[in-house]
């Protein structure tokens, strides 16, 4: 193999194998091509007949796509781990912190650390949520902070994921894949489990629970059979051992929260929602939303039922908040963050949109409340028309949109038609906010399958890898 | 449970339970068809074999709105094809599949993949690869596909309510078809008693007894002629016969037993009452009130009972 021009984390930036995938690298040379190719047939085999498949949005109705899992696992040393837990940790504090804040006193406004219409004006800042006090103070109980590698090898944070944040079920689904196939490889290194993360989710959920309750209701609420998470859905509400219900399922009554079930009306107090703000109650959001609760937010609000996420987190995780959240760290935390932000170039500054329309064809630009690769540009790998076409957009309407560097993301050695070759990946961890904030060691690693490709997300074709992190 | 759950799974089973129902009564058509001599010669249309399953499932109105000719070929289209017809063994299996998917939770790994795997399979599948295949084999097919559905689901689900409701959808599902395939057979097919005897006879009411399986077992018991009287009595009140109004009534009363608490005994009594009507009647009362009478008054009962069941468990109408 060549010596790679990113950082490759079997690699690193010289070429030689990095001690943390030394016995992993020997273990695969000595395997046998033709094992190889069947226990990839395997892993497919097994996916679909379990029926691990999301939905594509844009395809026939309905229309099922496995994620393409690579067997070739991304290795995280103890290290390196401790650092990204202990940042991941630091921000998402912060983050609830701001959260409550901005939902009570706003001190960080007042302090003018940020502009007060900024967070005000922002369409996901919700009006509703002023005063309202939540269980622990609590408002991104699930967040989903993506981190990639850049350079020669430093970690940043390319976004944090603070409303409904998917994939942790292919976290979950990929280790007992990995495990199946070859079991030989847990026993001789000392890889950190990650099958708990549902005990931990619930354990979370029932933390949170409107004060008073002794024996909580936790429910999982579905937008439904046709979303692409669905799976997911199905698996941690199995996995947790909840109802799985959809808006009709639900019902409200003198301010408490009720579903229907073969015995009558049962009382529910959690609702781990995976339904967006704007559908959970047509009376106080989206009229014509099908999947919400006609008078959730009553109950909500008079504290008889508690949503994770809580409303509102939007506006935290929006790419125009994401420049802030150093500072939130320095002024909630007195802190010196610990992980670092990706440079960003926000397109409602002058001086920032006239040099990105500069260097556009350098640049990646996304959209503010954007997400899953979807309405992005990647200047070096756009085509003229295509980049004329995105500086008309950006000139309209300049505030929906932020440019960053396009980042040297790293690689990590995946299996593709040619043998194994380097290809891109980021990382998302997922921690879990209760009273304190906590961390399943790993995450899910996504990597491009196409060559040179930066866009790891499923639904541009992306593929999902097993992440270890080593124990020592 | 949750009424949507419980709802999804009494329609799983009994999509499937449909299914094989549509292919038994398929497969005797086709067999029919090819005896060499013509049945009944009323010279009305529904005498023609192909023409049993429209009357059967009440759908010549939407056949003829797709098709001008009765032919083997159209049926087979409609019935297991086509997309557009909600009885057709490709709407029920897609049906069944997808009441199943939104239970994952509910089922165990085994009864999804067989549910998901008989879907896939039968995707696969076409008029061309149906022929080819041989057209009894592929009713055979369905056959063991709902058996197996419903052996992996007596032997590994829970015994808890969502097992309850399954087996409800299979044994009301299951009734209904008995009751309607035997009405409509001994009113189209046969109009009067007098017209019991002869080879015509023995085919007819041997075609029934074969379409619900039951064929052996009434050679067993009867060891005599078939009489539309004894089929008749077999299919409605045996108790030992898994197809009969009687057993499938027991079943239901039974599975309504487990599930009433409280304020939900509705659907049991009324489950108790049908099933005790079974249980003490005579098949010379059941000719005296009229096999067509009596039938149809069952099936409105079954309705009744279907529209308590909806009410009190699986779309209850409380605000």
């Amino acid at each position: 193999m060549s010596t790679p021009r990113f950082y490759d984390e079997m690699r690193g930036q010289k070429g030689a194998i990095l001690p943390h995938y030394a016995q992993y690298s020997q273990w695969l040379e000595k395997m046998p091509p033709e094992r190889i190719v069947q226990k990839r047939h395997e892993a497919e085999v097994t996916f679909h007949r379990v029926g691990i498949t999301f939905a594509v949005y844009g395809e026939e109705a309905g229309s099922e796509r496995l994620i393409p899992f690579d067997i070739i696992p991304r290795i995280i040393p103890a290290n390196e781990w401790a650092v990204l837990e202990a940042g991941i940790k630091q921000r998402v504090r912060a983050l609830n912190l701001f959260l409550h804040d901005i939902y009570h006193e706003q001190n960080i406004l007042k302090a003018g650390v940020i502009e007060p219409e900024k967070v005000l004006a922002n369409d996901q800042y919700r009006p509703v949520m002023r005063g309202l006090n939540l269980p622990g103070n609590v408002y991104a109980h699930i967040a989903g902070i993506d981190i990639v590698r850049a350079g020669s090898g430093e970690f940043y944070v390319l976004e944090d994921n603070l409303r409904v944040p998917s994939g942790v079920s292919y976290m979950v689904e990929n280790r007992k894949m990995m495990m199946r196939l070859f079991p030989e490889l847990f026993g001789a290194q000392p890889i950190a489990p990650v099958e708990h993360y549902p005990d931990l989710l619930l354990d979370t959920l029932l933390a949170v629970a409107p004060a008073g309750v002794s024996n909580p209701t936790v429910v999982l609420l579905t937008p439904g059979s046709y979303n692409s998470a669905y799976f997911e859905h199905t698996f941690l509400a199995q996995q947790m051992g909840i109802e799985l219900v959809e808006g009709v399922d639900l019902m409200v009554r003198d301010s408490m929260v009720y579903m229907r079930t073969t015995r009558g009306p049962q009382r529910v107090h959690v609702i781990y929602r995976r339904v967006d703000d704007d559908f959970l109650d047509p009376q106080v959001f989206r009229p014509d939303s099908m999947l919400g609760v006609p008078g959730l937010m009553q109950a909500y609000q008079a504290g008889n039922v508690t949503l994770a996420n809580a409303i509102g987190t939007g506006v935290a995780d929006d790419k125009s908040m994401y420049v802030h959240v150093p500072d939130m760290i320095r002024f909630y935390l007195s802190e010196e963050p610990i992980l670092k932000n990706v440079h960003t170039w926000q397109l409602r500054n002058p001086e920032d949109r006239s040099y990105v329309l500069d260097h556009l064809s350098t640049l990646v630009v996304k959209e503010v409340h954007g997400s899953g690769g979807y309405g992005m540009l990647i200047g070096p790998a756009a085509t003229r028309p295509e980049l004329s076409a995105f500086r008309e957009r950006i000139l309209a309407t300049p505030e929906k949109y932020i440019a960053q560097p396009t980042l040297c993301l790293s690689t990590c050695p995946t299996f593709v038609e040619a043998g194994i070759a380097p290809r891109h990946v980021d990382l998302r961890p997922f921690v879990l906010s209760g009273p304190e904030p906590r961390i399943v060691p790993g995450g899910l690693t996504r990597v491009a399958i196409k060559e040179g490709s930066l866009v790891v997300n499923s639904s541009q074709g992306g593929g999902t890898k097993d992440t270890w992190v080593m124990e020592q | 449970m949750l009424s949507r759950s419980a709802n999804d799974l009494f329609w799983m089973s009994r999509n499937v339970e449909r299914a094989e129902n549509v292919a038994r009564m398929l497969d005797v058509t086709y067999r029919m068809s090819l005896l060499p001599y013509r049945v009944v010669e009323t010279g009305e249309k529904w005498a023609e074999p192909w023409a049993l399953p429209l009357v059967i499932t009440g759908l010549a109105t939407s056949f003829y709105q797709a098709n001008e000719t009765l032919t083997a070929e159209n049926m087979i289209r409609f019935m297991v094809f086509d997309a557009a017809n909600p009885s057709s063994i490709h709407s029920l299996l897609q049906s069944a599949r997808e009441n199943a998917r939104g239970q994952r939770g509910e089922l165990t790994s085994e009864m999804w993949e067989s549910i998901n795997s008989t879907w896939i399979e039968f995707r696969g599948l076409d008029y061309e690869r149906l022929l080819a295949r041989g057209v009894s084999e592929f009713f055979d097919w369905v056959k063991t596909r709902s058996h197996l559905f419903r052996g992996v689901t007596v032997g590994t689900m829970r015994r808890d309510e969502g097992y309850h409701f399954t087996r409800l959808g299979t044994h009301l599902e299951r009734a209904d078809n008995t009751a309607r395939i035997l009405d409509v057979k001994y009113h189209t097919l046969l109009p009067t008693v007098d017209d019991v005897g002869g080879a015509v006879d023995y085919y007819q009411w041997g075609s029934l007894l074969r379409s619900v399986g039951a064929f052996e077992s009434y050679r067993k018991i009867y060891r005599d002629a078939i009489t539309p009287y004894r089929v008749a009595e077999l299919l409605i009140l045996r108790l030992d016969m898994p197809r009969s109004l009687h057993f499938c009534m027991v079943e239901t009363f039974n599975i309504l037993c487990s599930l009433a608490h409280a304020e939900r005994l509705e659907p049991e009594r009324l489950a108790g009452e049908i099933q005790s009507q079974l249980h003490y009647g005579r098949i010379e009362k059941v000719f005296e009130t009229g096999l067509h009478e009596y039938l149809m008054a069952f099936l409105d009962r079954i309705e009744t009972l279907n529209i308590a069941i909806n009410k009190y468990f699986l779309v209850p109408d409380y605000a």
